[in-house]
Order: C-alpha cells, then sequence, then structure tokens
C-alpha cells in the first residue's frame, strides 16, 4: 500500500517538524509535538504527579524546584532523558513507562519556558 | 462578645436553612465541634467544611494560598483548624465562624506540622528554609526557630510530629538524622540531636501512645526508631532490608506513615517501591509478613478499631482502594473510586470512612462495616481529609 508522505504525516507532524527545524540546536528536530489531548494530559501530569515532589507550582519540594530560572543552563535534550530514565540513586524515577520521547521532550521544553497552568 | 455573635447567627440559622444550596462562609448556629472537619482543595487553595453527622459539606474558606501539599492539626477545644500549606502558608481557620481567623506566611516551602500535647504550640516543618518553626497557637507569633543545619547546609524536614511533655520530634531528608525539640521547660527550646536514621527519611511517626517515634527511609529498605521511654535517646534500626532480593520499583509518590496504627498486635505499613503492604510485630520489631496489594501504598490507614486497614496507592495505579483484615492479612475488598485517590479519613470511631477522589472532583463516603458507599460529594480537587478529633490524638 501506497499513501503519500503528506497523509501519513499529517499536518502536525508536518508543523512539529518544521518547528524542530527552527530548534535543531537543541536538539528538538524529528520529534513528534504531542495533539491537543496529549497536551492537556501532559500538563496535569506535570502539575500534578510530578508536583507529588517538585510542588505543584514546580517551586520544589522534596525534589527540586522546576521554574525556568532553576533549568535555564539546561539542555532541553538532557532534561528530557532525565524525565524518561530518571536519576539513579536518587528518588527521581524513570517515567520511560508512561512518556514517549516526544512527550519528554515537549515537558523539557515546556519547564524551559514556563509550565502551562491547567485549565478546568 | 464572640457568644453574642454565635447566638445572633444561631436566630438566622432557620433563614440559611431556607436558602437554596449549602450555606458558604455563614456563621452557623449554636453547635458543638466534634462531628466537623475539613477537606483540603488543592487547587484553589480552599478548603471545605464538613460534618460527618449529617454527612455534608457546611461551607468552603477560600484564600489559604498553595495548598497543593498541605496538613492540618486542631486545637484542643475542637474549633480552630491549622492549616499547613505548601508555600509556607500557617493559616488558622474557625470552623464555626467558617472564616480565616489568623494567617501567616512563615516559610518559602512547607510539608506539614504538629500541635504540642498542651494546644499552646504549634510546629510547622519546613524544606525551605530547612528546619523547623514554633508559634504560639493563639496569636501564630513565632517561639521558636530551629534551622536543620548539617554539613550540607540547612536540610529539609519531615516527619514532624509531637510528643508526650511538649517535645516535637523530627527528621532531616538530606541529613538523615532524627532531632527532638522539648519545650518543656518553656518557649526555649532544647534542641536534641538523637542520632543519624538512615539515608532519607521521609515520613516519621509517633506511636505506642507517645513511646515511640519511627522514621521510614526513602533511601534504603529498613526504618529507624527513637524509644522516647529509654535514656539516653538513640536511634535504632528495624527491618533492615525488608525488601533484600526483591527489585525495587521507580517510586512515583512518596508513600505517608500518618495512620500506621497498631492493629491487632501489628502495625501495617507501606513498602516503598514494592506492592506491599508491610506487618510487624508491635513488641519484637520484626517483620512477621507481606501482604500483595495493588500497587504501591501510598496512606495504609488502621480503622480506629484496628480490624481492617484501608490503603490507597501511588500513581499510575491510584484510582483504587483495598481493604485489608488484620485478622486474616488478606485483601478483602477493592474498590475503585476513581481516577487519584489522594487521602482517607475515619470518624472518630470507625463507622464511616471519608475518601478523597481528586481527578473525580468528588469525595465518596463508605460505610466500615457494610463496605457501602454511603454518599458522595462534590469537592474541587480534593486531597487531604482532616476531622477535629485528630485535635485528642498524639502524635500527628
Amino acid at each position: 500500500m501506497k499513501f503519500p508522505a503528506r497523509k501519513i504525516l499529517g499536518p502536525g507532524l508536518l508543523l512539529a517538524l518544521a518547528g524542530g527545524l527552527a530548534l535543531a540546536g537543541s536538539g528538538w528536530a524529528g520529534a513528534a509535538q504531542p495533539d491537543a489531548a496529549r497536551v492537556k494530559a501532559l500538563i496535569h501530569l506535570v502539575r500534578q504527579d510530578c508536583g507529588s515532589c517538585h510542588g505543584m507550582t514546580l517551586k520544589g519540594g522534596l525534589g527540586k524546584p522546576l521554574l525556568p530560572q532553576n533549568l535555564a543552563g539546561r539542555d532541553t535534550e538532557a532534561l528530557a532523558e532525565i524525565i524518561l530514565d530518571g536519576i539513579p540513586d536518587t528518588p527521581m524515577p524513570p517515567w520511560r513507562t508512561e512518556l514517549s520521547r516526544a512527550d519528554a521532550l515537549w515537558i523539557a521544553r515546556k519547564l524551559k519556558e514556563g509550565f502551562p497552568h491547567e485549565t478546568p | 462578645m464572640k457568644r453574642r455573635d454565635i447566638l445572633r447567627a444561631g436566630l438566622a440559622a432557620p433563614l440559611a436553612a431556607a436558602l437554596p444550596g449549602r450555606a458558604s462562609a455563614m456563621p452557623m448556629p449554636m453547635r458543638g465541634t466534634g462531628d466537623l472537619g475539613i477537606v483540603i482543595e488543592r487547587a484553589t487553595g480552599s478548603v471545605l467544611v464538613i460534618d460527618t453527622t449529617q454527612m455534608d459539606i457546611l461551607g468552603r474558606i477560600g484564600g489559604l494560598g498553595d495548598l497543593s501539599h498541605a496538613s492540618a492539626v486542631f486545637s484542643r477545644d475542637e474549633r480552630y483548624a491549622y492549616v499547613f500549606g505548601r508555600d509556607g502558608g500557617l493559616t488558622m481557620l474557625d470552623l464555626l465562624e467558617m472564616k480565616i481567623a489568623r494567617r501567616i506566611i512563615q516559610g518559602g516551602n512547607s510539608i506539614g506540622g504538629a500541635i504540642s500535647d498542651d494546644g499552646r504550640l504549634v510546629a510547622v516543618s519546613n524544606y525551605k528554609p530547612g528546619g523547623v518553626k514554633v508559634f504560639h497557637a493563639a496569636t501564630l507569633e513565632q517561639v521558636a526557630d530551629i534551622p536543620a543545619k548539617w554539613a550540607g547546609g540547612l536540610s529539609k524536614t519531615v516527619g514532624l510530629a509531637d510528643a508526650p511533655g511538649r517535645k516535637f520530634l523530627f527528621s532531616l531528608f538530606e541529613a538523615g538524622e532524627i532531632w527532638m525539640a522539648d519545650f518543656a521547660h518553656g518557649n526555649k527550646p532544647r534542641v536534641i540531636k538523637i542520632g543519624k536514621a538512615g539515608k532519607w527519611p521521609y515520613d516519621g511517626l509517633i506511636a505506642q501512645g507517645g513511646r515511640i517515634y519511627i522514621a521510614g527511609l526513602f533511601g534504603e529498605d529498613g526504618m529507624a526508631k527513637v524509644d522516647l521511654w529509654q535514656e539516653p535517646l538513640k536511634v535504632e534500626r528495624i527491618l533492615d532490608g525488608y525488601g533484600r532480593g526483591e527489585k525495587k520499583l521507580p517510586v512515583y509518590k512518596m508513600p505517608h506513615l500518618e495512620g500506621w496504627t497498631e492493629a491487632a498486635g501489628a502495625f501495617f505499613f507501606p513498602a516503598v517501591g514494592h506492592h506491599e503492604v508491610l506487618v510487624m510485630d508491635g513488641r519484637t520489631w520484626q517483620l512477621t509478613g507481606k501482604i500483595p496489594v495493588h500497587g504501591q501504598p501510598v496512606f495504609v490507614m488502621a480503622r480506629p478499631d484496628g480490624r481492617h486497614v484501608w490503603v490507597n496507592f501511588a500513581h499510575p495505579l491510584n484510582d483504587t482502594v483495598q481493604v485489608i483484615d488484620t485478622m486474616s492479612r488478606k485483601v478483602i475488598k477493592t474498590f475503585t473510586p476513581g481516577p487519584a485517590v489522594l487521602h482517607m479519613e475515619f470518624t472518630p470511631r470507625g463507622e464511616q470512612v471519608w475518601v478523597s477522589v481528586r481527578d473525580k472532583n468528588q469525595i465518596n463516603i463508605y460505610d466500615t462495616h457494610s463496605l457501602e458507599l454511603l454518599r458522595t460529594l462534590e469537592a474541587k480537587a480534593p486531597s487531604g481529609i482532616f476531622l477535629t478529633a485528630r485535635a485528642h490524638k498524639i502524635g500527628l
């Protein structure tokens, strides 16, 4: 079966790829953007479940603060790796069973920018 | 003055009752507070005042700041709740007038607190600046500041609990130590560094009516115990290597030790990184059982009579609650209340349990004998549920 590439990738992915080119330096290239429903779920996960340790406002708890000023010098890709694999010998667990690489990159990028709030 | 206000409120009550919907922030008619409590609404910085006799919500009090991790203790007259918020806020609520009586920001980032046995001192455990601060319960004026200094700077403090004789026990997360602040001789504490607990104590509790302090460890399989009846005070390790030979799972939510009541001669408590509730003999401090459960336990709460323990679980298995029979040590019931069950609180004699289901914006009330759902109430992202009967319990 043959499909035109555009159809398979879909407009969302093409947009993400286009965006990825601009962000190629930070390793964003090639990763698909999570869709709107996924974004909502990721915001909820970060605020509520990462928030268990890092605080719902991300200003830290038992875990480190994750506000833009705390992450200014950190590489997006390296942050995504931490999210996926955790940090051995610390309480930071790996989230790979729940998050894709694209999810983790999106979270890392948004943490650096200032993480969105949940909308009811 | 106060009494007249309450009387006046009493006269106004029939009118309030006639209004549609629930009264909000309206003073209550003259009444006791022994069947009241609060529910933390995590996302909105508000609390609900609840009545366990009516099984209903009496009102909502807002303006408490960041309650993303919050807990509460009560004045010994059960009229006031002290709410410890994540943002370092310490808020004193008047449950009868349903309003904030006093509020201070005492730190940058706090985790919980305790009230002294005489009801005069409220202590707050802070992550930032790491240490414990103590306040007059009546005025919220600061009495003492106890920075948790160690080699690495200031340590976050956890597991703060009151002990008999105007004492507070707490653990230092990074430093791995257990300290005591003793206010027996006035408002200037004697601070005693009791000893090394182990790697990353994550919570602590007072057991056996005030004799024992136990800190759970996140960084190693084991616990640390202090017997407050033994001089000199020292830390003893118990349950070393309880998970030996088993692969530890990643932990997505720190367990709590609150509610760790002795039940049927044994303690039931959460295993860290394992889908198990652990059972320890209350006399020998030896592990006597491991009960397989649905996920990693967060709260393991004994019904006040000790016959059952109720267990909730860490993300991502947090839609479930299980009930364990302490005689057979088996799970006898599994509920699925909904996404993100965060907390459970028994009524003082244990005939009801209130369960918060955060992502369903709901509180479930169960009959703990028939195990039937009695009622559901709406709440905004509810988390901790705290009833006034806590005022009369040591070490919460």
